[in-house]
């Protein structure tokens, strides 16, 4: 039992860190919001060498082969800086969605050999449409690939017009599905992936922005003291400290969830059972995207508040994550979809353990990837 | 990183579910603060001491079986998934205990620890006074040395227990001076003794689980002077970390209410299909967001607590949330219920006592200043 990240990660995610801090995001997200991306391939690149690109790339197609919990390190550090461009597609959703492509039981082409190795080098980047959750390409018009997913199937995707975002660093494409990449596989754990890594970018982002408040309530003075001596301002930000300290250990258990099991599955001689007992793979993923959204959304509101006038200008530079925040709490399944992922979940257990009366529940499980979902 | 046990814990675990599973009793017992209640909790603390689950993480010398921190969380869990009795002893098993097992000597461990262990000793809280409440350094009540000990006067108010409780523990000022955070004691006072009364205060929920104590030349021995004289206020800024951190309020309690509030809702026909109670709206109500939400709150608690295992949670982070949570859960679970929830056996209780938190153990205002200060490093309001 230890749920936090180890030795190694916490060193994974300071040399992200230092290097993010080193990388001039604001400039680059200036130019990438203009349309110009030379400096935002340039940062990926330099991700690439940071082994982010390749996380979930296996090493037979030249990536790491890591794991949920290296990607939400990695993510969480992205999501810090507001790193521009499609991160849970391209780092995570994409690269799950090929490796599992290449075990479909229809594959007319050998997608993951074809673009794994770039992807992981950092030389394509992916976006994803995959309705309802995700009915734009974020950054498709720059992107290299895009695929498309609709329940089973995986198609090459086609941008079609581009549409701004309310997130001015970020651009969506229309998309129109063409040739067929692979069909009858399970895309569900890519798409839980994609969750995971969005989360992460939440929770990261909800971290700057309580950083940035509290330095800027440390320095800023009205009435002859740091406006952040005023408990009108400072409760505001312990709120938001205390949403993202309990968002994170959800965030830290989704990963865990999704961890593949270990080989051969340990079990407890004496108990005879399998001895992981506290993970449900959806419950706990849906659980992590809804507290990180909301942690990220309150940071947003406040720091907006606490920075007063200034964090409206685009000079300052809140925007980066102000806009990030918002969009990103609505994708890869809006927190009611979530809520309601978790109702149903919940229910069938019940229904399951013979102890709820089944007739009360006849609420058919949402799946992902169908149009009506729970909005 | 995992949340997998070893086979100590799940034998642990198991063992704890067994038991109680065969020894909690059928039905609720009588209040905790009525003579009745205070016997039949007394005699159900007796049986969880023979078990030797009174207080698995203490050292086995006092009554424990020195269990890992996991150990504590795990039976926490199962012990409110069991719906057993509130625990009789919990101010000084959650919060003297940990006071003594840091700053106490070997002698006062020795002597106190074990009958609290099997609730001879049930003790109260004796912090507030009637005008030293979130301002506690400004307390009165008076410690005077004395040959061989100290003499005791004044009242403090809000203790916790005292109604049926055998000894209290508290901050008394020894010395007076400029600094109010110096000159005070930390004391253990028996509440049998000559000089003390207790009137027991009739609470929002028609109990009297506080009361107010009146000192007057109450002697305390030196044995019970924990710390140093005129350290107490260190001494139960450690106690105040745990009664606002996870020992007090295991995440369990919340767990189970998260559990049972899901039940509450399915059970009620909210899910689908036609409204089985004619104040339900048809098909999915507005309550289900809400029912989620608490759900995934008290899951995030019993995360952080397991993460807390690896890195400690700021305590009053942790008590602002499960506060806040616990009047959470239980307003939604009465909106669940609509009017059907004024006459609910179960729901009013929990929710009335939950109103509580927000404002016992320091309230939520002094957390939010406690955490700006110390965990974000903001500048404290000029006072």
């Amino acid at each position: 039992m230890r749920l936090a990240p180890s030795e190694e990660q916490l060193a994974f995610a300071d040399s992200l860190h230092a290097m993010l801090a080193a990388a001039d995001l604001p400039k680059v997200s200036a130019a990438w919001a203009d349309g110009d991306p030379g400096a935002g391939r340039a940062l990926w690149s330099a991700l690439a060498g940071a082994g982010v690109t390749g996380l979930l790339v296996p090493e037979r197609w030249g990536g790491h082969d890591a794991g949920p919990v290296d990607l939400i390190v990695a993510c969480e550090e992205l999501g810090h800086h507001a790193v521009p461009g499609p991160l849970a597609e391209s780092v995570a959703a994409v690269p799950a969605l090929l490796t599992a492509a290449a075990t479909a039981p229809n594959r007319p082409r050998d997608a993951a050999r074809e673009w794994l190795p770039a992807l992981a080098r950092g030389r394509l980047v992916a976006s994803l449409v995959a309705p309802p959750w995700l009915p734009f390409a974020a950054d498709g018009d720059g992107a290299d690939l895009i695929l498309v997913t609709d329940g089973d199937e995986i198609r090459q995707g086609h941008a079609r017009s581009v549409l701004p975002s309310l997130n001015p660093a970020r651009r969506l494409s229309e998309v129109t599905p063409g040739a067929l990449i692979a069909s009858g596989q399970d895309s569900g754990l890519a798409m839980e992936l994609g969750v995971l890594a969005c989360s992460a970018q939440l929770l990261g982002a909800a971290r700057a922005l309580l950083e940035r408040s509290v330095d800027y309530a440390k320095q800023r003075t009205q009435f002859g003291r740091p406006i952040g001596s005023f408990q009108a301002v400072r409760h505001q930000l312990a709120d938001v400290a205390v949403a993202i300290e309990f968002a994170q250990p959800l965030l830290y258990a989704a990963a865990v969830a999704l961890k593949p099991p270990p080989e051969p599955p340990e079990r407890d001689p004496a108990a005879g059972r399998c001895v992981r007992p506290v993970t449900d793979e959806p419950l706990d993923v849906s659980a992590a995207k809804v507290a990180c959204g909301e942690a990220a959304r309150r940071a947003a509101r406040v720091a907006l508040q606490v920075h007063g006038a200034v964090g409206y200008t685009r000079e300052h530079g809140l925007w980066r994550w102000l806009g990030l925040v918002r969009v990103l709490d609505l994708a890869w399944g809006t927190p009611s979809w979530h809520r309601a992922r978790i109702l149903t979940g919940l229910a069938s257990e019940w229904r399951e353990s013979g102890d709820h009366p089944a007739a009360a529940v006849r609420w058919e499980p949402a799946h992902p990837y169908r149009k009506e979902g729970f909005e | 990183m995992n949340l997998d046990l070893d086979g100590a814990a799940v034998r642990f675990r198991d063992e704890v579910r067994d038991w109680l599973a065969a020894n909690v009793p059928a039905g609720p017992l009588p209040g905790v603060d009525t003579a009745e209640g205070n016997l039949a909790h007394r005699s159900w603390e007796r049986r969880l001491a023979a078990a030797g689950l009174a207080a698995v993480g203490w050292p086995v010398e006092y009554g424990g079986r020195a269990a890992p921190p996991l150990h504590t969380l795990l039976f926490d869990e199962e012990y409110h998934a069991a719906g057993a009795p509130v625990r009789i002893g919990q101010n000084g098993l959650f919060l003297l205990a940990p006071t003594l097992l840091a700053h106490g000597t070997a002698e006062q461990c020795a002597r106190i620890l074990p009958p609290m262990a099997r609730a001879e000793q049930v003790w109260a809280q004796a912090w507030s006074e009637p005008d030293a409440g979130s301002d506690l350094a400004s307390l009165r009540s008076r410690a005077r040395r004395v040959d061989g000990g100290w003499s005791l006067s004044g009242q403090k108010t809000w203790s916790s227990r005292a109604a049926v409780a055998d000894r209290a523990f508290g901050l008394f000022r020894s010395t007076l001076g400029p600094d109010r955070h110096r000159g005070l004691t930390y004391l253990m006072v028996d509440l049998r003794a000559p000089g003390v009364t207790v009137r027991p205060i009739r609470q929002l929920d028609g109990g009297a689980g506080f009361a107010e104590i009146f000192l007057d030349d109450v002697f305390v021995p030196d044995a019970d002077v924990i710390g140093e004289p005129g350290d107490g206020w260190r001494v139960a800024m450690s106690t105040a970390a745990h009664e606002r951190g996870l020992s007090l309020r295991g995440p369990g309690r919340f767990t189970a209410a998260a559990d049972r509030l899901v039940r509450l809702w399915l059970a009620a026909g909210a899910v689908s299909g036609p409204p089985k109670q004619p104040w339900q709206p048809a098909g999915r109500d507005r309550h289900g967001e809400r029912v989620a939400d608490a759900w995934i709150r008290a899951r995030a608690y019993r995360m952080a607590a397991y993460a807390s295992l690896a890195r400690p949670v700021p305590p009053s982070a942790t008590k602002l949330f499960w506060s806040e949570l616990d009047v959470f859960l239980h307003e939604t679970a009465l909106d669940v219920l609509g009017p059907f929830a004024e006459a609910d056996p179960e729901w009013p209780a929990g929710y009335l006592f939950a109103l509580a938190g927000p404002i016992y153990a320091g309230t939520n205002e002094i957390q939010r200043d406690t955490l700006a200060q110390r965990v974000l490093g903001l500048p404290r309001e000029p006072r």
